[in-house]
């Protein structure tokens, strides 16, 4: 019950400190909106091969791959804010109160989930114009494994944070991680489309899962097993991943 | 109401690729009474900030045992936790929060339910004369508003002990006089208060006891009033034009003289215990002597004596 409160405490925080500071959340969808306009209307033809006859068949492909991969990107990069909260000296104050360890990140990890959740929203309705059709119940579906892909990234992020000793080198970190796996998980391109060897590499690739079951949902094909695949899949990597990077966590502030 | 016994901390730092242990608090003991104003007085590097941080249950200390406010520094951390405020150096607010915001927050993380955390952040703006500014961007404040906020929120929870890192590093002038009259607020309000400085006014002004740290080990501790007359007492430095032989003579014989120095024709310098009194009987001395006084000076040693005395080198210069 006190873990939910405090959850509660520090994510009311960092949602009040979100909306001082819109601009933010913004910016963020800035970029995928200049893909979704310049670049998904390339993929037309490109997809054609997969079986995207029309515009709304190639917003279905290419849609969900970007928000995977937006997620991802917010997931992997918070462990930068993390650093730089540590080293300002609000953690410090907050350690000495008797507030949940756990809390103190859970809270702060649920807030880029709802900047997520926001920008998705916002992505998804601007695509609409453009020829995307989907159904509600399927979106909300997908926003779920979105969000389980924010916390899960988060969490890994963080974790890294924790262990090397600085932004630098979690930089280098991030890039190196992030790279393969946004390419191997078909964000931008379907993975179909590669050679054999690569498809069975990225099988291996949660994001890949991740990728392929809200494509389905996107394309209202929400009985395909992909869809309860990729759940199942992101949700235990996100427990196990949250269960590591909030013992570090708590080890390393006490 | 804070004991410690032996307390000790050291770090591994790595130096040309070698792993090599720094000791930067050794078998530090202190004694700190129920409402009084502790100073730890020493030069930055010196272990204040390790030892603050040791007793607020933030870094375990590797040996020595330590009660603070009757519980065990290692065995109840939690309790201890719940007794002490703890104020950081460098700021610990968000840019973009109130100063009641970031106090209703602090009050709520120590579990004070919502309506108490609103009434007790109301009464700590007031207290800490931060109304006018409270609904205000925390970004907004001068260096001084913010520091209040810092120490509002330490001591949100009505804590026992108060630990302040540094209350009044890079505040001008008069913000360090408003810190000091808040400081001395508290410990008239039956708080317990420890504080590191590395000014010596403020040690000697604000404290009403104070410890000397250097190189992790304390090399002195008591009033600075008690610390200053252990080391010597006053000195008077008189000018007697080409007399300086005669006026030796002269003053050798007195009670209150402990010791004469001349230094050249003209000057002497005596030692004596305190200066108020001793400058009178020595005017009329040499009055009565025949020798004329030009000039006269007294000088009271200050806590870079002290600190002088104890380490072989100069606060200042440290």
């Amino acid at each position: 019950m006190k873990l939910f409160r405090d959850i509660w405490l520090v994510f009311q925080r960092h949602m009040l400190l979100m909306i001082r500071t819109p601009m933010l959340v913004i910016l963020g969808v800035a970029q995928p909106v200049v893909y979704l306009i310049l670049f998904a209307p390339l993929l037309k033809e490109a997809l054609a091969t997969l079986g995207a006859q029309t515009t709304t068949d190639a917003y279905r492909m290419y849609v969900p791959g970007m928000l995977i991969a937006l997620a991802m990107a917010t997931g992997l990069y918070s462990g930068f804010s993390l650093l730089a909260e540590l080293s300002s000296g609000v953690i410090e104050r907050s350690r000495v109160t008797a507030i949940s360890r756990t809390a103190m990140l859970l809270g702060r990890t649920l807030r880029d989930v709802v900047v997520i959740i926001i920008q998705s929203i916002i992505l998804t309705i601007l695509s609409i114009p453009l020829g995307l059709i989907v159904q509600v119940l399927n979106v909300l579906l997908a926003y779920l494994i979105l969000a389980m892909v924010t916390l899960f990234t988060s969490a890994i992020s963080y974790g890294i944070a924790l262990k090397v000793s600085g932004p630098a080198v979690l930089g280098q970190v991030i890039n190196n991680v992030a790279q393969p796996l946004m390419l191997l998980s078909g964000t931008l391109l379907p993975i179909a489309l590669a050679p054999l060897w690569l498809r069975r590499v990225a099988d291996w690739n949660p994001f890949a899962w991740a990728v392929d079951g809200m494509r389905s949902l996107f394309k209202g094909d929400s009985s395909n097993p992909h869809v309860w695949q990729s759940l199942v899949i992101v949700t235990v990597l996100t427990v196990i991943a949250m269960a590591w990077s909030t013992r570090l966590f708590a080890k390393h502030v006490k | 109401m804070i004991e410690t016994n032996g307390l000790s901390k050291s770090f591994e730092t790595k130096r040309k690729r070698q792993t090599v242990k720094v000791d930067a608090v050794v078998d530090v003991n202190l004694k700190v009474a129920e409402g009084e104003i502790f100073g730890f007085l020493g030069p930055n590097g010196a272990g204040k900030t390790t030892t603050l941080r040791m007793l607020a249950t933030l870094l375990p200390p590797d040996g020595g045992e330590a009660t603070i406010a009757g519980f065990n520094l290692r065995t109840e951390p939690a309790k201890v936790r719940k007794s002490i405020g703890y104020v950081q150096q460098g700021r610990a607010t968000w840019d973009d929060a109130t100063a009641r915001e970031e106090l209703i927050l602090q009050a709520r993380m120590y579990t004070i339910d919502k309506a108490e955390a609103m009434v007790r952040a109301e009464a700590a703006l007031k207290a800490f004369d931060l109304t006018e500014i409270a609904d205000r961007r925390c970004k907004t404040y001068s260096g001084g508003q913010r520091r209040r906020v810092d120490v509002a929120m330490g001591v949100i929870h009505q804590p026992k002990v108060l630990f302040l890192d540094e209350p009044t590093a890079s505040l001008d002038p008069q913000s360090r006089a408003h810190m000091w009259d808040e400081v001395r607020r508290l410990r008239d309000e039956g708080m317990t208060i420890f504080i590191t400085t590395h000014y010596l006014d403020e040690a000697d002004a604000l404290c009403d006891r104070i410890a000397i740290i250097d190189h992790g080990s304390i090399v002195a501790e008591g009033t600075p009033a008690d610390l200053k007359r252990e080391i010597s007492g006053d000195v008077v430095t008189i000018g007697v034009p080409e007399s300086a032989a005669k006026a030796e003579e002269v003053l050798k014989g007195q009670k209150v003289v402990k010791s004469v120095e001349a230094r050249g024709d003209s000057e002497l310098r005596l030692s004596v215990d305190t200066g108020e009194t001793a400058i009178p009987l020595i005017m009329k001395t040499l009055s009565d002597g025949g020798i004329s006084l030009t000039t006269i000076e007294l000088h009271r040693p200050t806590l870079d004596d002290v600190f002088l005395t104890k380490t072989g080198r100069s606060l200042r210069e440290s």
